[in-house]
């Protein structure tokens, strides 16, 4: 092809596009970039109106100026969009550099209730049971002497009853003192199928109110029974409890006692949880923690639930939620689980 | 039981270190709640037993002397003292000597206050050391006399070495009285430590004895709450104060020391756990019979008290009548006195359930009563007799007569247990050799024979007669876990089969309850289930006040504010909005527990449980965020609460509608029903009762229901399509009379709209211009779907037209233009 002569149009093109492209650097809001896309990429616009003289251009001219005008609309086009993105991006820095908060600002209060501590702490107790095998069962708090005691090995008078301080509504019908008479309960309930029973629940003592004792406290009751079961599982169960509730890492010692519903009786301490058995106040410097009372259920009781003691055997144990509590938390005053002072509740959960 | 291990020392030998005893005591049962080293802080080189060796008149006051005192170190030193068992011209008596440096506590201070003993000059005499009170020594808190000691310790000897002793406190269960006394303690020491225990004093040689003797006779009438009844004659003894050595032990052991007669028969009873009764013998008339007593007898016991007897106690008697309340108190008619000059000592064994019952419907407490309530060995009456007897000879100069007075009317023959290896085995989780079960048990002094038949190993186990608490296999078991150590047995998981898990629907339905509750806003409390009448009125603006007969009370409250078991959570609930209003202006609350009904002809109530809820304050914390005063708790929010709980917990039928509750604003009470049965009540609390719980400034509402009854009626929960063609949402507005209740124009609407009606819900309210007076507008947003089709205009105007003709002509309804 030969070597064309100067190409006015294309000339006046390059012009165009560097003439927009400085007005382009110009513009700063949205509106005036419409004016400058009308102006240039507009019908009417200046890109436009170059190319309507294509028709005074020699025929061998023209193709030129098609491709540069393709070129140069093209180039003014992304110009175009890149500039609006600027734009917008700078016009929402702005805005957002307004919305700036205070960070450290308290944050609307959101007032979710709370779960009384003794019931996140049943809860918790029977979640773990739960785990292995243990199923809540429910009974009631005003109880028979015959259920409270007698049906437990502890006849009228007996030396044993020492250990209860008892409410009495009349001779023969007590507020219960343990959970225990539920033991009976369910096992009258179930036999002669195996049990594996939590009973959680209110009981009660007739003693004064002070920082160190209540009138009413939850207890929580477990009961195993089947022809399989030995004091040996007792630990078993009962250490695997004690590492769920406080730790992998405590220690569980297994003391004699005596309660007169189970034989032999049992006693369980931990490690102190907060000397680690070095001895302090709370473990009243033992360095052990009384967390249990437990036992192989007595021969007499398991007949009374309707076992053969010759061939059902079975463990019982039982804890105080509230008395976990205060080790777990440092809670010095007993009183405060019932007398529904919210600055305590609050602090729960 | 406090333990004196010097005492301890009498009956078996303390081999190992105290830490090791401690804790081996512990581990088996016999848990040392504590131990009190008497004398830790006498220091060896500043107190010593020292002899008085002159006491002069002090020359310039009445009130004190000047004591001279040899304590083995150098020259004796003369100081001064005040007190009263040091006159002038006295010597030869063994003291307590401090020598400057001593720590020693302050004898006029209230409270023990260590000190350093310092030269001082008291009224121009310079004094260096002190001669020493109990209370100085903290022995005791008596500061009327410096302390004598026994004639025999020696002179210079550190006071620590003759006064110092460890006392364990050991807390007893009370199926180890047995061990509640030295002998049984060391009994348990000796097994546990691998240990012989010696029959000491205490076991001395018996005499011969029979029911009737040269100086009288002793009789059982009712043998079956006394089985033995043993008794002696000292003569001529003098009442005096006893030897420092038994007043010792008692103090250290917990007694305060009386006089020769009472210590004896204390110190008998602590060493051997036999109660024992000293009578003035010339008081005495005739026989001694053991009998009940008869229909109004009434007898003065020692305290002074004179006592009214019913026919199931038993008494000591003699001719006159009764003498002593049998194992329980002494009489006064026959207590010794300075004056007395024979003692008959009786040693006895009492029906433990009889002694108890007797204690405790004359609510007198002694510590024999104590002791026989738990059981004591009826093989001990005459060695403790003897024991005793024998130290009274010693302490009081007397003479025991020869023949010594025992009715014994039939001794029980020894207890034999068979006990087979696979039994332990079952029980315990582990197995033990026939020779190691052979050893333990003897070494508790069961008799054991092995016998082996048709591949079973068993033991014959003779039982001591002390152990009344062994019966049966069981109890050799835990005896054989214990000694062993329980720390000895394996850790295993339960091997047997799963039980039957049984679905709770209830007891699930109480844990959702309160998730949903807590979910509200609301925080669960707790509170007593006793309570009082003043409290439950106080929860009442009108009405007849409650009775005490209609609630199930305590016969033996412990206050007034709890004696009635509850039938209501309200007057907790507004108590702990009352008690709290000080520290929370917002609180929203819950609280589920158990309320208590009597039943007629049944001797246990009727326990519910039921759910009570309170809001009042503001609907949500106070913010900074908020510019204006927060909307409060009132009625409404507490029926969202209440809708959301039924919507969550799936309980549609629960219908309300407007009532009176003697707690409740009389305009603003709705009950609550299910199925035609009352569920409970809900409103905001009359203004009256919230003056009574001084929460006079802010309205509050509350709720009680029966839970149990609620859960009951749960529906089960069923999966509703989710429609695929498009809903028609329309909005009617029903100007109705004003008194007549949404529910019911709800529910016409329901009715009428059939079951293309999806949704109704409320979007307004308006009463006034240009609403006639008497006259309410609602309006309603009604969602109208089908599930398998596009309704058509026309069928929704058919049923908005229904809707219309409907709620006109049930309740007299105009559509609002």
């Amino acid at each position: 092809m030969p070597v064309s002569d100067q190409n006015p149009l294309v000339d006046q093109l390059r012009e165009v596009h560097t003439e927009a492209l400085e007005r382009l650097g110009q513009v700063s809001d949205l509106t005036a970039l419409d004016g400058w896309r009308v102006h240039y990429l507009g019908r009417k616009g200046a890109l436009t109106q170059v190319i309507r003289g294509i028709g005074t251009l020699p025929t061998a001219q023209r193709p030129e100026v098609g491709q540069v005008s393709n070129e140069v609309k093209s180039a003014l086009e992304e110009a175009f969009e890149a500039q609006v993105g600027a734009i917008k991006q700078a016009k929402l820095a702005k805005t957002l550099s307004r919305e700036r908060v205070d960070v450290t600002l308290p944050g609307y209060p959101v007032s979710l209730g709370r779960l009384h501590p003794s019931t996140q702490t049943l809860r918790e107790i029977t979640a773990i049971f739960g785990e292995m095998g243990f199923q809540v069962f429910d009974s009631r708090e005003v109880e028979s002497d015959y259920y409270n005691f007698e049906l437990l090995n502890i006849p009228p008078y007996h030396p044993a009853r020492d250990m209860w301080d008892t409410f009495y509504i009349n001779e023969r019908v007590v507020l219960r003192t343990h959970t225990s008479p539920g033991q009976i309960r369910a096992m009258q309930a179930f036999h002669p199928d195996p049990i594996r029973v939590i009973l959680p629940g209110m009981c009660y003592r007739y003693e004064a109110i002070t920082a160190r004792s209540e009138i009413m406290f939850h207890q929580v009751e477990g009961l195993a029974v089947g022809e399989n079961i030995t004091m040996a599982d007792l630990k078993g169960v009962l250490v695997n409890f004690a590492r769920r509730m406080y730790g992998a890492e405590r220690q569980v010692r297994f003391r004699c006692s005596h309660f007169p519903f189970t034989e032999p009786s049992v006693e369980v301490d931990m490690d102190c949880i907060v000397c680690n058995g070095d001895g302090c106040p709370l473990c009243k410097q033992t360095g052990w923690l009384e967390i249990l009372g437990a036992g192989m259920v007595h021969p007499a009781v398991l007949r009374n639930g309707g076992y053969d003691p010759e061939r059902f055997n079975g463990f019982a144990f039982g804890m105080g939620p509230e008395r976990i509590m205060m080790q777990k938390y440092g809670i010095d005053d007993i009183r405060y689980f019932f007398s529904n002072d919210l600055r305590f509740l609050e602090q729960f959960g | 039981m406090r333990a004196p291990l010097s005492w301890l020392k009498d009956y078996v030998d303390i081999t190992i270190p105290l830490d090791t005893l401690v804790d081996r005591m512990t581990m088996a049962g016999l848990e040392v709640g504590g131990v009190e080293h008497i004398g830790a802080d006498w220091r060896r080189d500043k107190l010593f037993v020292g002899e008085v060796v002159a006491v002069s008149a002090h020359p310039r006051a009445d009130r004190l002397v000047l004591a001279t005192v040899a304590y083995g170190q150098g020259d004796p030193q003369t100081v001064v003292t005040g007190a009263p068992n040091l006159k002038p011209g006295d010597r030869g008596q063994k003291v307590a000597f401090a020598v400057e440096g001593a720590q020693l506590r302050d004898g006029y201070s209230e409270t023990p206050r260590l000190q350093t003993l310092s030269r001082t000059s008291i009224r121009g005499v310079e004094s260096a050391g002190m001669v020493c009170s109990e209370k100085e020594l903290g022995l005791s808190d008596d500061h009327t006399g410096v302390i004598i000691l026994d004639p025999d310790l020696p002179v210079g000897q550190p006071l620590t070495d003759a006064l110092g002793d460890t006392v364990l406190d050991v807390e007893l269960t009370p199926n180890l009285a047995r061990a509640n006394c030295i002998i049984g303690l060391a009994r348990e020491i000796a097994a546990l430590t691998g240990q012989p225990w010696r029959a000491g004093p205490a076991d001395a040689a018996t005499g011969p004895h029979a029911a009737a003797t040269a100086y009288g006779s002793v009789a059982s009438a009712d043998a079956d709450l006394c089985a033995r009844y043993s008794a002696s004659l000292i003569e001529n003894v003098t009442i005096q104060p006893s030897p420092p050595w038994i007043q010792r032990r008692l103090q250290y052991a917990g007694q305060r020391p009386i006089n020769n007669i009472v210590d004896v028969t204390n110190y008998v009873m602590l060493e051997t756990g036999q109660p024992l009764h000293a009578f003035d013998y010339e008081t005495l008339q005739g026989v001694v019979v053991v009998r009940r007593a008869r229909r109004g007898e009434t007898m003065q016991t020692l305290d002074g008290v004179e006592r009214e007897l019913t026919t199931d106690m038993l008494l000591i008697t003699d001719d006159s009548g009764p003498i002593a309340l049998a194992g329980v108190m002494g009489g006064s008619a026959t207590e010794v006195t300075e004056d007395t000059r024979h003692i008959f000592l009786e040693s006895a064994n009492f029906n433990f359930v009889n002694i108890r019952r007797t204690s405790q419907q004359l609510r007198l407490h002694s510590e024999a009563a104590q002791r026989f309530g738990r059981g004591v060995d009826p093989d001990l009456t005459v060695p403790a007799l003897l024991r005793a007897s024998r130290l009274m000879e010693t302490l009081g100069g007397g003479t025991l007569h020869p023949e010594i007075a025992d009715t014994y009317p039939a001794p029980p023959s020894p207890k034999t247990i068979t006990l087979r290896a696979a039994e332990v085995t079952r029980i315990l989780g582990m197995a033990f050799s026939p020779t190691d079960m052979a050893r333990i048990l003897t070494s508790l002094e069961f008799g054991c024979t092995t016998h082996h038949a048709n591949g079973d190993t068993s033991l014959e186990v003779v039982v001591p007669s002390h152990r009344l608490d062994v019966s049966e296999p069981a109890d050799l078991i835990e005896e054989i876990a214990r000694i062993h150590g329980y720390d000895e047995i394996p850790t295993t998981l339960i091997h047997d089969v799963l039980p039957p898990q049984r679905s709770q629907p209830h007891l699930d339905g109480l844990e959702q309850t309160r998730d949903i509750l807590v979910g509200c806003g609301l925080t669960e409390i707790l509170s007593y289930s006793l309570s009082s009448l003043d409290s439950i009125n106080r929860a009442r603006a009108e009405g007849p006040p409650p009775a005490a007969e209609d609630y199930i009370s305590l016969a033996n409250p412990i206050s007034q504010e709890r004696q009635l078991l509850r039938q209501s959570l309200l007057p907790s609930l507004l108590e702990t909005l009352s008690t709290n209003r000080r520290y929370r202006q917002r609180m929203a609350l819950f609280e589920i527990g158990r309320v208590y009904w009597p039943q007629a002809g049944e001797a246990l109530p009727l326990e519910q449980r039921y759910l009570g809820i309170a809001v009042t304050g503001p609907l949500l914390s106070r913010s900074w965020h908020d510019a204006d005063e927060p909307p409060q708790f009132g009625w409404t929010h507490l029926k969202g609460i209440i809708d959301t709980l039924l919507q969550r917990l799936n309980v549609p039928q629960v219908r309300f509608t407007a009532a009176a509750h003697a707690a409740l604003h009389p305009a603003r009470t709705a009950a609550l029903s299910i199925g035609g049965a009352p569920l409970g009540i809900a409103g905001d609390v009359h203004p009256q009762v919230c003056e009574q719980f001084d929460l006079a400034d802010q309205s509050v509402a509350v709720l009680e229901l029966n839970l149990d009854l609620l859960l009951a009626h749960r529906q089960p929960r069923r999966y509703q399509p989710i429609s695929r063609f498009p809903a028609v949402l329309e909005d009617v507005a029903l100007v109705v009379d004003d008194d007549l209740p949404a529910q019911a124009v709800e529910d016409a609407i329901r009715t009428a709209g059939g079951e293309w009606l999806r949704e109704v819900t409320l979007f307004d309210l308006y009463v006034g211009e240009p609403i006639p007076a008497g006259k309410k507008s609602l309006a309603y947003a009604l969602t109208f779907q089908a599930d398998d089709r596009s309704l058509t205009e026309d069928e929704v105007r058919v049923l908005y037209r229904r809707i219309q003709e409907h709620t006109a002509a049930e309740l007299g309804a105009a559509m609002r233009e």
